[in-house]
C-alpha cells in the first residue's frame, strides 16, 4: 500500500465491531498497547476469536497525544533488553505490516549540561555498547554538527557540554501505527470495539470470568489491562491496587516551518525535548505536572519553563508561534519502569506504569503482555517487570534514562 | 495554574507550592514487624482515585508549612484545605 501521503484514506481501515457474547480474550485499551497486544495473541498465539474494547475511539487517547519519539538507549540491561526489542520491531514493522507509518531514523540527541549529566551520559553509552545498542558520544561541536539550530554558546545559563545519540533513533506517525495495526487486526478476524467503556469485572472468586461494559457484559476466558493512566482506575473495580500514579503530561505544537531541525533533541536538565513532524510542525514536551490527574489538561508554568528551555537551545525558536497544546494522563510506577504481568486476580494481567515513554515501547509492551496472556507465564523481556519487583526490591530505576522528569 | 489557599498565608498560585502526595499515610507503628508485603504497600502504594483525594502540599515559596487539601483529581477543583493534625474533612460528591 501507498504511504507517506496525507490524504483521505479510500475505505476504512477496520470496521467498528459490536460486542459478541463472549471471546477467549479481551484486551481492554484500544490504544497502541492494546492493538499490539492484540496483534501479536493472534499472529504468535493463534487467538482470534478476540476482542479490543475501547472506551472511547480507536487510538484516541495517549496514543494520539505523545511526542512520537522512539529509542532504546535505557540504562539496566532489563529495560534496554525490551527497548531495543521493540526498536527492531520498529525496523521491521512498516514491511510485515505493509503500511508506511513514516518511521524516520533521525537519531536521538539526548544533551548534557552539568558534568554529573556527562558522567552519566557517558556511563549509559557504555551500558547501551555493552548491550548491542548503538549509543555515541558528541562533545559540543560534534552537536552543532549534527544539530546546527542548537546553541552551544557558553554564554548561557546551562552550556551544552556534549550529547548522546542514538542514531537509530526517531519518530513516527502516531495515527499511522494505530492504523496500521488496527487493518492488520481486522483482516485477522478481530473485533476492535469502539465506545465500549469497561466499567466493571466478572469473577468466579478470584478468577476474571468477563468484563462489564457499556455496551453489555462480556465473557472471556483471558483478560489483558492496557489502559495507560487509567490502569489503577480499573484495577480497583477488580479489586486489587497498583503502585502507579496518573499525572498529567502535555505537549505543544508550533506553526508549520520549512524542515529546520533534522534530529530528536532531548535535554533532562533544562527540560525540554523538541522534534519536528513530517508536516512540519515543532513538536515539543516537558514534563509532568506534579499533582495527580485525570483532567487531560496540564498547567501553564510547566509550557513557560518548557518554552524558557528550549528559547535557550534553540534561539532560532524565538518567532515561533504556538498552534496548540495538549495533555494526556500517564501512569507513573515508583522506579519509572513499567509493570508487565500477572495480577493478584487470576486470568487477568495488566501492562502499565510506562509513565511519560510508552510509544517508543508498543511494539515490546504488546509482545510480552500477549505471551503472557497466553501462556501466563511472563516471557523473559517482561519477567523483571512483574509487581513482585515492589515487594522483593528489584527495582529497575530508570528514573535518568526515562529522560522526562516523573 | 492552580490557585491554592495556604492556611496560613491565604490564597497563592500553584507555583508557591511543592505536591506531597497521598495524605493520612502513617509510619507504621511497629516496622520491625512488617513483612516484605507490608512494606512495599507502605513504601510504593498510593490510592490513585479518579476523584476526591486527600493529599498534601507544603507552602514552600512561603511559609514552608505543610497541610492537607481534599481536591477533586478529575476537576481539580479544591474541596477542602486543613491543617496536617485536623481529620480528613467529609465531603458530600455530587458527580
Amino acid at each position: 500500500m501507498a504511504g507517506g501521503d496525507f490524504g483521505a484514506q479510500k475505505e476504512w481501515l477496520w470496521r467498528s465491531a459490536e460486542p459478541k457474547a463472549s471471546y477467549d480474550a479481551i484486551v481492554v485499551g484500544g490504544g497502541g498497547h492494546g492493538l499490539t497486544t492484540a496483534y501479536y495473541l493472534a499472529k504468535y498465539h493463534g487467538i482470534t476469536n478476540l476482542a479490543v474494547v475501547e472506551k472511547g475511539w480507536l487510538a484516541g487517547g495517549n496514543m494520539a497525544r505523545n511526542t512520537t519519539i522512539i529509542r532504546s538507549n535505557y540504562l539496566w540491561d532489563e529495560s534496554a533488553a525490551i527497548y531495543e526489542f521493540s526498536l527492531k520491531q520498529w525496523e521491521q514493522w512498516p514491511d510485515e505490516l505493509d503500511y508506511d507509518f513514516l518511521f524516520k531514523q533521525c537519531g536521538v540527541l539526548n544533551l548534557a549540561h552539568t558534568l554529573q549529566d556527562v558522567r552519566d551520559s557517558q556511563r549509559r553509552i557504555n551500558a547501551n555498547t555493552l548491550n548491542g545498542v548503538d549509543a555515541e558520544w558528541l562533545d559540543p561541536q560534534d552537536v552543532a554538527d549534527f544539530c546546527p539550530i542548537v546553541n552551544v554558546s557558553d554564554d548561557v545559563r546551562y552550556p551544552v557540554l556534549g550529547g548522546t545519540l542514538q542514531p537509530r533513533g526517531g519518530i513516527a506517525k502516531h495515527d499511522h501505527v494505530a492504523w496500521a495495526l488496527a487493518r492488520a487486526l481486522d483482516s485477522m478476524g478481530v473485533d476492535l470495539i469502539e465506545n465500549c467503556e469497561v466499567t466493571d469485572f466478572i469473577k468466579d472468586g478470584n478468577r476474571v470470568t468477563g468484563v462489564v461494559t457499556s455496551r453489555g457484559r462480556i465473557n472471556a476466558g483471558v483478560v489483558g489491562l492496557a489502559s495507560a493512566g487509567h490502569s489503577s482506575v480499573l484495577a480497583a473495580k477488580a479489586g486489587f491496587r497498583l503502585p502507579v500514579q496518573s499525572h498529567p503530561l502535555q505537549a505543544l505544537v508550533s506553526e508549520l516551518y520549512e524542515p529546520v531541525h533534522p534530529t530528536v533533541v532531548m535535554s533532562n536538565h533544562v527540560h525540554v525535548y523538541v522534534s519536528q513532524a513530517h508536516k512540519g510542525e515543532l513538536v515539543m514536551g516537558a514534563g509532568v505536572d506534579s499533582y495527580n490527574g485525570y483532567g487531560q489538561r496540564g498547567s501553564f508554568h510547566v509550557i513557560e519553563h518548557q518554552m524558557a528551555a528550549a528559547l535557550e537551545l534553540f534561539p532560532i525558536f524565538s518567532s515561533a508561534r504556538l498552534l496548540r497544546t495538549w495533555g494526556g494522563i500517564v501512569d507513573v510506577s515508583p522506579d519509572a519502569s513499567p509493570i508487565i504481568g500477572s495480577t493478584p486476580v487470576e486470568n487477568l494481567y495488566v501492562n502499565c506504569g510506562w509513565g511519560t515513554g510508552g510509544f517508543k515501547a508498543t511494539p515490546g509492551a504488546g509482545f510480552t503482555l500477549a505471551h503472557t496472556m497466553a501462556t501466563g507465564e511472563a516471557h523473559d523481556l517482561n519477567k523483571p517487570f512483574g509487581l513482585e519487583r515492589f515487594v522483593t526490591g528489584a527495582l529497575i530505576d530508570e528514573h535518568g534514562a526515562a529522560a522526562v522528569a516523573h | 495554574m492552580l490557585l491554592l489557599t495556604c492556611p496560613w498565608c491565604g490564597p497563592r498560585d500553584e507555583t508557591e507550592y511543592h505536591y506531597g502526595g497521598q495524605a493520612h499515610v502513617p509510619y507504621p507503628e511497629d516496622p520491625a514487624a512488617l513483612s516484605d508485603e507490608e512494606w512495599a504497600q507502605y513504601l510504593f502504594y498510593r490510592d490513585n482515585p479518579s476523584g476526591p483525594y486527600a493529599e498534601r502540599w507544603s507552602h514552600s515559596g512561603g511559609c514552608r508549612k505543610w497541610f492537607n487539601v481534599v481536591r477533586d483529581t478529575r476537576t481539580y477543583d479544591f474541596l477542602a484545605v486543613y491543617k496536617p493534625t485536623d481529620p480528613r474533612p467529609e465531603i458530600e460528591v455530587t458527580r
